[in-house]
């Protein structure tokens, strides 16, 4: 039940994986595994087809998601390291959401003015995003060559503060209606 | 000896059929030697009408015959029961006004029809035209088909599904898989083409709309996303124009006709007949004949579009999602592929191109590629066909009920499937020995918006403290969509009592139930064919008897033989009209022992006037 997704797809446990190598390992596991290819087989090995590419598939989608691959390291590796669920304002952001909450009532009371400022708010937000997004290419790549704890706290930490970003630009988006 | 060496191995093995089992038309295909084929009926038509007529005094009939009496007694007729499968009453109730036929009080979690004053759930009706299916194909192929493979809405729930595969078994077909039909599509049309890139599918059929984008790379055909709307369609199409002729003749004869089951059925088969003609042409008129009067409207292709458009529109919108969700854009979209009746309207298809800016691949039967695609499906499960395989997802969010009908989901839509996920439940209150979980399916967050599937209960927990137990439920999504329950508790490993119970449709006993009743249903249908057929043998052989005894052959014989001959005709009367088909063909075996010589004389008598005649 508990199989450790990289050692199913036969890989090292890693943060920066090759998306065309793992859908390429995908592929030929699901060759082999697939229930199609155990239809005529006994019922334990069907069993066992359905449990293997069950196990493959939630592994895939897993580990193919960038975000989700890291979460599923530190829920393996990182110990101690809570998921933040993105609750908590990063500190250093507390101006600028405070600036956006500000935009987001006003145009929630009916004042069109405060659309450009939750405009340009959100392409900040979106900005920062990407900002992040380089930040963790850059742990995922520290965490594969030294594997140790301080790397995977940092990454802890990007990960909430996107997370919290995320749902600042979704926020603005249903707001803004586009 | 062993001069040739046959190899009898494949005609041994059974072989798996794919069916397309539609809401207005069912086909059944098989792969013929890696080839997809469909399979005539009797009439030579592939196409079998969904349609189940069920008389009350008499056998139930399937397809074309079933149209002619949807027009003469459409209160016992049933047409478009896929709408219908894994529904409660509730979900049905608009267009049951339309419908003919009536649905039986006490429906709300399965509905029941009343036809020929009996009642059917949908996957009944629906096993009749699979049993009509499975017979087409044995009559075909000369031997017996008991395993399947059947097409879906990759838009169904697990309800709908379920529902298909209940059906499967009552007619007596073991379902191998569930396919999606665009998947489907998607196979009949990847089979003999090494084909690498993106393909969407738009299968709008007579009652589902399905779309779904595929990745194809050496011989992978992996599913990005899937979207739709299970209640959509051309019937639609129909019932709106039907609606507009309603109203019309209801204003110019002052009559109104809807519930008059006959003449609905009249106009319909009448705006469907218009609304075909505008596929090819610009203009056309709905013409109905009733009780002496006739009605004739013009209908030109622009003002049917004007009527249709929303509902066209309607099918955009699933086609975005999907590619949001599938990450792709329309440029990424190397091919779009047409499948369902519907697309054979011009502003269907002009939507669809306009969408994904790439033209359609028409170059299959939009009527048949699903079926064709399911055979080889079944080529794949058969291992007939080794180098493609099929990656689906499932089309719809799974979730469990928390606290404040709001919802958990544990498995999300456009998962590859087979999915898992497991979750740890425990007791609220001490000596709590039972667990219930509410399990839904649907992209909403509150209970009351998404589709309830099942309840299971875990029992038989130890009493103890609450909190304490700790029992693992793993919630599986096999290759079908269609969801599995296991529990166990983690302390001692025990596997847990699950205890399903189905929102919608028919539990594992009542399907059971069904399925003995139509074995014997089957049996009795089997001997009655049999014994027909023994008697349509005897008059075969009787017929040329008579003409026989006309021939100067006939004269020729010895008195013994004449004698014998007259013997074995009476014996075989005698039979004829009693039920033992072995007893009528035993006689005719009899009779033909009997008028052997007669035979050989006739034969000799024939040559020699033939020859006689060429000497002439």
């Amino acid at each position: 039940m508990n199989r450790d997704y990289f050692s199913f797809f036969g890989i090292e446990p890693q943060l920066a994986l090759d998306p065309i190598s793992l859908q390429q390992r995908f592929y030929e596991l699901s060759r082999q595994w697939h229930p199609d290819r155990f239809a005529r087989r006994p019922a334990s090995e069907q069993m066992e087809a359905l449990d293997n590419t069950a196990l493959l598939n939630d592994a895939f989608r897993t580990l193919k998601d960038p975000v989700e691959r890291a979460e599923y390291v530190l829920s393996r590796y990182g110990r101690g390291l809570e998921d933040g669920a993105g609750k908590q304002v990063p500190p250093d952001l507390l101006e600028e959401v405070f600036e956006m909450n500000m935009a987001l009532d006003e145009l929630k009371e009916g004042d069109a003015s405060a659309r450009p400022q939750l405009e340009s708010a959100r392409a900040n937000f979106t900005a920062l995003l990407s900002e992040i997004d380089a930040d963790l290419e850059r742990q995922f790549l520290r965490w594969d060559s030294v594997k140790n704890a301080e790397t995977l706290s940092a990454v802890r930490t990007l990960l909430n503060k996107r997370k919290y970003i995320v749902n600042l630009v979704n926020t603005a988006t249903l707001a803004l209606g586009n | 000896m062993g001069t040739f060496q046959i190899d009898f191995g494949d005609s041994a093995a059974p072989v798996v059929v794919g069916i397309d089992l539609g809401t207005t038309n069912s086909l059944v295909a098989y792969l013929d030697a890696g080839a997809p084929r469909v399979i005539p009926g009797a009439d030579g038509d592939p196409l079998v009408p969904s349609v189940v007529s069920i008389p009350a005094q008499a056998d139930h009939i399937v397809g074309n015959p079933a149209c002619a009496a949807l027009l003469t007694s459409p209160a016992d007729t049933i047409y478009s029961v896929k709408r219908l499968m894994g529904k409660g009453a509730a979900d049905v109730q608009d267009e049951v006004k339309l419908f003919p036929f009536r649905i039986a009080a006490g429906s709300e979690s399965v509905i029941r029809l009343e036809a020929g004053g009996r009642q059917f759930t949908a996957p009944e009706v629906s096993a009749f035209i699979l049993r009509q299916l499975k017979l087409n194909a044995e009559a075909h192929l000369g031997r017996a088909v008991t395993q399947a493979v059947i097409t879906v809405p990759a838009y169904f729930n697990d309800a709908q599904r379920q529902a298909t595969k209940d059906a499967g078994r009552i007619a007596g077909l073991e379902v191998l898989r569930l396919v999606n039909e665009p998947t489907a599509a998607a196979l009949a049309y990847g089979i003999d083409k090494r084909k690498q890139g993106t393909v969407a599918v738009y299968d709008l059929g007579g009652g589902t709309f399905d779309i779904s984008i595929l990745k194809l790379q050496d011989g992978i055909f992996e599913v990005l996303a899937t979207g739709g709307d299970t209640h959509l369609g051309g019937d639609d199409f129909d019932n709106l124009l039907l609606r507009v002729a309603l109203e019309d003749i209801a204003s110019e004869w002052g009559t109104d006709l809807s519930s008059s089951g006959e003449a609905v059925q009249r106009l319909r088969r009448a705006v469907i007949d218009a609304k075909h003609v505008l596929s090819t042409l610009p203009v056309t008129h709905i013409r109905f004949a009733w009780e002496g009067r006739e009605y004739a409207r013009e209908l030109t292709r622009e003002n049917f579009e004007r009527l249709i458009t929303p509902i066209v529109d309607g099918t955009l919108q699933p086609c975005r999602q999907c590619m949001a969700d599938a990450k792709v854009t329309p440029e990424k979209i190397d091919e779009v592929v047409l499948v369902g009746g519907s697309t054979r309207i011009p502003l269907v298809r002009a939507a669809v191109k306009r969408l994904f800016r790439a033209r359609p691949h028409t170059e299959l039967d939009p009527d048949k590629v699903v079926a064709l695609g399911a055979a080889v499906q079944a080529g794949i499960l058969s291992g007939a066909v080794e180098d493609q395989l099929l990656l689906d997802v499932t089309p719809l969010s799974l979730g469990i009920e928390t606290m404040g009908g709001l919802i958990s989901k544990i498995i999300h839509r456009n998962s590859t499937i087979p999915a898992s996920a497991t979750e740890t439940f425990t007791t609220a209150v001490d000596g709590q020995t039972n667990v219930l979980i509410h399990v839904l399916q649907g992209e909403r967050e509150m209970v009351r918006d998404c589709r309830s599937l099942a309840r299971f209960d875990l029992k038989g927990i130890d009493p103890m403290p609450a909190g304490l137990p700790k029992i693992e439920v793993r919630f599986l999504i096999d290759a079908n969509g269609i969801l599995n329950v296991t529990a166990w508790e983690t302390r001692t490993g025990k596997e847990q009592t699950v205890e399903i119970k189905p929102s919608y449709g028919l539990t594992d006993d009542q399907v059971e139930r069904m399925i003995v009743e139509s074995i014997d249903k089957a049996e009795a249908d089997f001997q009655e064919r049999q014994v027909r057929e023994a008697r349509v043998e005897a008059d075969h052989i009787m017929a040329a008897l008579e003409k026989a005894r006309r021939n100067d052959a006939y004269y020729e014989l010895s008195e013994t033989d004449r004698s014998a001959i007259q013997k074995a005709h009476n014996e075989l009367l005698l039979v004829y009209h009693g039920d033992d088909h072995h007893l009528i063909m035993e006689k005719i075996e009899q009779l033909n022992q009997a008028t052997h010589t007669l035979a050989e004389n006739m034969m000799n008598t024939a040559v020699n006037t033939a020859l006689k005649g060429t000497k002439i």
